[in-house]
C-alpha cells in the first residue's frame, strides 16, 4: 500500500491537509509524522508550512531535516505554502533568513497598497505556464485559494503564475518535487483535483 | 487575472445549532451547522464563518466538535469566533481544524492580544471582528461597540482598525451594529472609510437584505469580501445567485 507522509515538524493545521488528501484516497495510507524513520519507509511525501518562516525553520530540528533533504531529493513531494517558500533560496521575512535552497527563486514581501491588500487572501487565478501531470483536469486559469504576505517572483523552474499587484509564481515543479504557493486543501473541487493527481504520479 | 471578491456565509451557532432560524430544502435536519456548511460549499461559498455565540463555557467541547466536523468535510477556509479570549482558546480552535479565528471583544479588553496571538499564530487565521455603531450625534463618524452593540467604548473605528491591523491582523471583519438584522444593506461609507485606510483586507458585515446590497458593498464600500447570514439562511437567495449578481456587474468572483 502506497504510503503518503505528511511532515509534521510542528508547525500547521496537517489535520487539514491529511482530511483532504484522504478525502480523494481510495488505497493509500495517510499518515502525519515527525518520525525519521516514518519518513525514510514513505512512498511519498507532503511538506506543508503555516505562520512565519522562522518559526517554520527553527521547528525544523536538524535530524528532521537532514532526514527531509535527503528523502526529498528521491522521492514525490509536494509542498505547500511556507513549505514553499521554505525550499527557495531565501526570504525576506524576519529579517532575512536562507531557505533549504532545493528550488530556484527568492521569496520576497507582497508590496502592499489600498488596491493591493496583504495578506493576499482568498481566491485568485493560477496561469499555467507548461503542463503537468499534476495539473491535469484542472482547467488553465482555475482559482485557488492563497493566503500569504510574501510570495516567489521569479523561478527557473515556474510552472504557474497568479497576480496580486504583481505577477509572481504559484507553482513551481523540479523533477519529483512540486511546490505550490496556495492551498489545495483548502481549494474545494479544484484543490482535490490536484491531491488526486498527486496521488496518481509516479516517477 | 485578478483576486476575486469573497462571499462568506455565516452561521450562528447555539450550543452546536445554527439559530436565527435556517429554511433549507432538502436538508434532514435545518439547524445541524455541518449539513449547513455543506450546503453552502456545493453553492460555491468562497469561505465559511462560524460564530459561537453560546453564552456558557461549559459547552466550548460542542463547538470544537462541530468545528472538527466542519473542517473534515468542507474543503473551503473556515473561519470560527465567538467567546475567543486566550491563546489557548485559539490553538484549540486551530487544532480542530479551523483555518482563521475572529476575535472581539477581547482584543478591546486587552490590545496586547492581538499582536501576541499574530505573532504565535501568523496573521493570515487572525480575523479582527470589529462592531462599529455611528457616535451619537455623528452620521460620519463611528466608535467600536461591545457586547453585542450595548456597550459603547469610545473607540474610534478607524484608529482602531488602523492599531490592529499595525498589531498583525490578518483581516478585519467589519459589522454595522446600526445596520445588522435591518435589511438596508451595509453601512458603505463605514465600510469605505475604513477599507481606504488599511492595506488589509475587510469583510463587509450587517444589514444584507438583497443581492445589490452585495454589489455595493464591494462597489462603494470597497470591501474585499461580503458576508451575510439571512438571505442566504431562508433560501431567499442561493449562494450562486450571489455570484451572478456580482459577476453581471463586473466584479470578479470565482466561478
Amino acid at each position: 500500500m502506497t504510503q503518503v507522509v505528511v511532515i509534521d515538524y510542528g508547525m500547521g493545521n496537517l489535520h487539514s491537509v491529511s482530511k483532504a488528501i484522504q478525502a480523494v484516497s481510495s488505497s493509500e495510507s495517510i499518515v502525519i509524522s515527525s518520525s525519521t524513520d516514518v519518513i525514510k519507509a514513505a512512498d511519498k511525501l507532503v511538506f506543508p508550512g503555516v505562520g512565519a518562516i522562522k518559526d517554520c525553520m527553527e521547528a525544523f530540528s536538524v535530524d528532521l531535516r537532514e532526514t527531509v533533504l535527503e528523502e526529498i531529493d528521491k522521492k514525490p513531494t509536494l509542498a505547500i505554502c511556507v513549505g514553499m517558500q521554505m525550499l527557495l533560496e531565501s526570504s525576506e521575512e524576519n529579517g532575512g533568513i536562507d531557505g533549504l535552497d532545493i528550488l530556484d527563486g527568492k521569496v520576497t514581501k507582497i508590496k502592499a497598497s489600498k488596491e493591493v491588500k496583504v495578506p493576499h487572501m482568498g481566491w485568485n487565478e493560477v496561469k499555467f505556464l507548461k503542463e503537468h501531470l499534476l495539473l491535469k483536469n484542472i482547467p488553465d486559469s482555475s482559482f485557488f485559494y492563497f493566503v500569504h504576505s510574501y510570495c516567489c517572483l521569479s523561478s527557473k523552474d515556474a510552472l504557474t503564475e497568479t497576480i496580486h499587484g504583481e505577477r509572481f509564481v504559484s507553482c513551481i515543479a523540479k523533477d519529483n518535487i512540486f511546490a505550490v504557493q496556495f492551498h489545495p486543501e483548502k481549494s474545494q473541487g479544484m484543490g482535490l483535483e490536484l491531491y488526486k493527481n498527486f496521488l496518481n504520479w509516479n516517477i | 487575472m485578478t483576486l476575486a471578491k469573497r462571499i462568506i456565509p455565516c452561521l450562528d451557532v447555539d450550543k452546536g445549532r445554527v439559530v436565527k432560524g435556517v429554511n433549507f430544502l432538502n436538508i434532514r435536519d435545518a439547524g445541524d451547522p455541518i449539513e449547513i456548511a455543506k450546503r453552502y460549499d456545493d453553492e460555491g461559498a468562497d469561505e465559511i464563518t462560524m460564530l459561537d455565540i453560546t453564552a456558557s463555557h461549559e459547552t466550548r467541547d460542542t463547538t470544537y466538535k462541530t468545528v472538527e466536523s466542519i473542517a473534515s468535510q468542507v474543503f473551503i477556509p473556515l473561519t470560527v469566533g465567538g467567546g475567543v479570549r486566550k491563546i489557548e482558546d485559539i490553538k484549540k480552535l486551530l487544532r480542530s481544524g479551523a483555518d482563521k479565528v475572529s476575535i472581539n471583544t477581547a482584543a478591546v479588553e486587552n490590545p496586547d492580544f492581538v499582536k501576541e496571538a499574530a505573532d504565535k499564530f501568523g496573521s493570515q487565521c487572525i480575523v479582527v471582528a470589529v462592531d462599529a455603531k455611528l457616535k451619537e450625534d455623528s452620521s460620519s463618524s463611528w466608535e467600536v461597540v461591545t457586547y453585542g452593540g450595548r456597550n459603547r467604548t469610545g473607540i474610534d473605528v478607524l484608529e482602531w482598525t488602523q492599531k490592529v491591523a499595525d498589531s498583525g491582523a490578518g483581516e478585519i471583519l467589519l459589522t454595522s451594529m446600526d445596520r445588522d438584522g435591518t435589511k438596508e444593506g451595509f453601512d458603505n461609507k463605514l465600510v469605505f472609510k475604513v477599507s481606504s485606510s488599511i492595506d488589509i483586507p475587510v469583510i463587509a458585515s450587517g444589514g444584507v437584505g438583497n443581492l445589490q446590497h452585495l454589489i455595493d458593498g464591494i462597489r462603494q464600500g470597497g470591501a474585499e469580501a461580503v458576508l451575510a447570514a439571512s438571505i442566504f439562511h431562508f433560501s431567499e437567495f442561493t449562494i450562486q445567485e450571489a455570484k451572478e449578481a456580482m459577476k453581471a456587474s463586473g466584479i470578479v468572483v470565482r466561478s
